[in-house]
């Protein structure tokens, strides 16, 4: 049993971990954020430079061939730089439909290209009503000559707004929550009938909702087979989930490290507040979940590329919850030890606080994946 | 045992309503039940109203203009107001200021301070915590030098809540250095537009700008701006806080968020179903919803204590980390109540007057901002730890 970096791994994470540390202080993600871009075109230049964006891609692709612990190491110190780029949803998520779905000329026309960074996807699976079930698909794809028109409506697709390629799910048979029935498309932004609405989100990145109206696509649009993505789009989500979870530690990490240094800083009555054994035991117990969060996180990246079955789909729900629970505590209780300097938007701890909360309500917070796993219950 | 009103308190309750039914304007009701940003305008214009109706300043004595309510009747009126959507009032100068004044405050100033609250005329702000003096409050070091007729004041306060609005500020001060922390403090009320004084706002988490930080330099008070004794002001500052902690369990605006919640979470889905139908998220509400109503009835019963001659003491500051949870719980979920749609941060929803298509549910623009907002609830007014540390000492003597 060894839960260490191999030597290619540590360096992956070190190459990281300076990449951020040098491109990424609190001051410019600020104002990357602000720019209508939303994150560092720059960074993503750099990243792509580095071969990072093709860490999880094969060798053919010029990728590194890397697998759930690679992109653990890299995730979480973009989780820990609070960066902003869209490399989960483009490199894992996007990367991932094409790479598991897709026909050769499909692969050769964009995964080469996500690979590099040239090419950023975003992916549209949940819906208006869908809450987190992402068999929940109302979009409707219909049959027309040679190929389809698309109808419905995606939301809350993070780096929708400056893809290249957007991936959605449509039913192409089969009622709203059939498992049956669900295809996955992949097309331009730029097709006629294809409407974003752009916003901020709360933790300082962009999505879009996006509206399909009569939007036609070739049969090349298609990836995999018509009606049968639900597996696909469940094992991939799952890599993603695993993806979060990984950056999520690196979020806590930060705000843990922040908050030890505030309590042994900051004095009232004569001394560090850390002195105070209610504020000591609360940061005990951030460390403790800190670190329940880092287990599952490890436990995830095992077997986010492994095939899929019940054993993963559990260890995938549990990290999530297991996630979504440290995260909202971290995230409270590093606020709540700080006082009021935790909710400025002057002070770092607050972004990662605002982070935390929002990994809980992408790919599905901590009461679904709790019912998810309560249903993947084993028999003793 | 008699848990229900008395006639005369329902006859209130029915005077209370007629007179929000009419005279409430529904655009500021329709913010406050929708979280939407109050204005300036917006608080000054129904101040204007209730001071009229004489229902302004319920902590006062008569003859300044006050209105003598029991504690039952303060608490009816708690209770319809927040369930019609009336602004939370700002409290630092009816409510906080007000009290000090005329306690401790002498005729001129009671006669010069007192009906311009009233009026409107002034918008007080708190001048109580300093960069280094937060919980600690005792320990800040704004100074007051006195030079013949005027204090020199110099220092910084902090998280002065909506000090950008505020012509007037009450401070605590510095006047003496060679005594006890608690015992070298003054009580000034200081002029905003007195030149030396610098208003920078601090934004938060959520964007907003609410609260502020006011530097002093060389600021020129006069000497009649004492409130009280010079070295007392401790004393008026802590008799200030029980006024300041009186109703920040907020049990009202908690059934009045819990009200929206469900009415959220009637009509977002989950599965196919309204998300109030849905096992764990209705389990969720119902554990808050039971909490609220513990709390409902301790806050009760608190009133009835002092209705009946009794003090408040420890009990609000038990009361205060209850209710400020319980309000956060329920922010938690009416931002969990829109899943994915608690991410996107859409500014223009919160004006009431906008007309443009809801991206998801048209109140779920303000609900992850006012969650993260309301992380303060367990922060000021005394921290929960605080609180706790008060309790610990006044009724369990440890």
């Amino acid at each position: 049993m060894d839960f260490r970096l191999n030597e290619e791994q540590q360096m992956l994470q070190d190459t990281v971990a300076r990449l951020v540390r040098g491109e990424y202080s609190f001051e410019k993600r600020l104002e990357f954020s602000e720019t209508d871009l939303g994150f560092s075109a720059d960074f993503w230049q750099q990243l792509s430079e580095l071969g990072l964006t093709a860490v999880p891609f094969s060798e053919e692709l010029g990728g590194f061939g890397g697998g759930g612990v690679e992109v653990q190491s890299l995730m979480a110190e973009l989780g820990r730089g609070l960066c902003l780029e869209p490399y989960m949803q483009s490199v894992i998520l996007g990367g991932g439909l094409i790479d598991q779905a897709g026909n050769d000329n499909q692969k050769e026309n964009w995964l080469a290209g996500i690979a590099s960074g040239e090419l950023k996807a975003a992916v549209g699976l949940q819906e208006p009503q869908s809450f987190y079930d992402l068999n929940n698909v109302e979009t409707r794809a219909e049959k027309k000559g040679e190929g389809y028109v698309l109808n419905g409506r995606k939301a809350v697709v993070i780096g929708g707004h400056c893809a290249d390629l957007i991936v959605v799910s449509a039913r192409t048979s089969g009622d709203t929550r059939d498992t049956d029935g669900i295809s996955l498309f992949a097309l331009s932004p730029d097709t006629a009938g294809v409407e974003r609405r752009t916003y901020p989100t709360i933790d300082g990145a962009k999505g879009c909702d996006i509206t399909l109206n009569n939007v036609q696509v070739g049969a090349d649009a298609l990836l995999g087979e018509e009606g049968n993505a639900a597996d696909v789009i469940e094992y991939q989500a799952g890599r993603a989930i695993a993806a979060l979870c990984a950056e999520a530690v690196g979020v806590m990490e930060m705000a843990n490290e922040l908050t030890l240094d505030y309590l042994k800083q900051r004095k009232q009555f004569g001394v560090p507040i850390g002195k105070f054994q209610v504020l000591q035991h609360r940061m005990v117990d951030m460390m403790s979940e800190l670190e329940q969060a880092r287990s599952m996180a490890i436990l995830s990246a095992s077997v986010a590329d492994s095939e899929q079955s019940d054993e993963r789909r559990r260890v995938l729900a549990a990290a999530k919850n297991v996630i979504g629970r440290a995260g909202q505590f971290i995230s409270e209780s590093g606020i709540q030890s700080h006082g009021g300097i935790g909710m400025t938007w002057e002070y770092n701890f607050a972004h990662y606080a605002k982070r935390l909360i929002a990994i809980n309500h992408q790919l599905g917070d901590d009461d679904f994946h709790l019912e998810r796993y309560a249903s993947l219950l084993q028999a003793s | 045992m008699n848990m229900n009103y008395t006639a005369e308190e329902l006859a209130f309750r029915d005077e209370v309503r007629a007179f929000l039914d009419e005279k409430l304007p529904a655009d500021i009701a329709a913010k406050v039940k929708g979280f939407r940003r109050l204005s300036k305008e917006d608080h000054q214009r129904w101040q204007k109203i209730l001071s009229e109706q004489g229902w302004y300043a319920t902590h006062w004595p008569e003859e300044y203009g006050g209105v003598k309510w029991t504690p039952v009747q303060k608490h009816i009126w708690d209770e319809e107001s927040c369930r019609y959507g009336v602004p939370r009032s700002i409290p630092f100068g009816v409510n906080m200021v007000a009290p000090v004044i005329i306690k401790f405050g002498n005729e001129e100033q009671k006669q010069k301070y007192l009906p311009r609250i009233l009026s409107g005329e002034d918008w007080w702000c708190q001048g109580y915590s300093e960069p280094g003096a937060g919980s600690d409050l005792a320990s800040l070091k704004t100074r007051a030098v006195r030079d013949g007729d005027h204090y020199i004041v110099n220092g910084q306060k902090t998280w002065t809540t909506l000090g950008q609005h505020a012509n007037m500020i009450f401070c605590l001060v510095r006047t003496n250095t060679e005594v006890k922390n608690q015992e070298g403090i003054s009580f000034l009320l200081i002029d905003m537009d007195t030149p030396g004084i610098t208003v920078r706002p601090i934004i938060t988490l959520d964007g907003e700008h609410e609260v502020n930080e006011v530097f002093f330099e060389d600021v020129k008070v006069p000497v009649e701006n004492l409130v009280g004794e010079e070295d007392k002001g401790w004393t008026y500052a802590k008799y200030l806080l029980t006024y300041e902690r009186t109703g920040l369990a907020g049990i009202g605006m908690s059934k009045a968020a819990l009200s929206h919640l469900k009415q959220l979470a009637s009509r977002r889905l989950k599965n196919g179903k309204p998300l109030i139908e849905d096992p764990t998220f209705s389990q969720r509400i119902a554990r808050v919803e039971i909490d609220l109503t513990a709390a409902g009835i301790s806050n009760l019963r608190i009133i009835a204590s002092v209705e009946g001659g009794g003090v408040p003491g420890a009990e609000s500051s038990m009361l205060k980390v209850k209710g400020t949870e319980i309000r956060q719980a329920i922010n938690d979920l009416a931002r969990r109540a829109i899943g994915p749609y608690a991410l996107p941060f859409v500014e223009e929803e919160l004006d009431l007057n906008y007309e443009g298509e809801f991206l998801s549910d048209e109140n779920a623009a303000p609900l992850s901002a006012q969650y993260f907002n309301n992380r303060k609830l367990s922060i000021f007014g005394g921290s929960n730890e605080i609180q706790k540390n008060i309790v610990s000492k006044m009724i369990l003597g440890l």
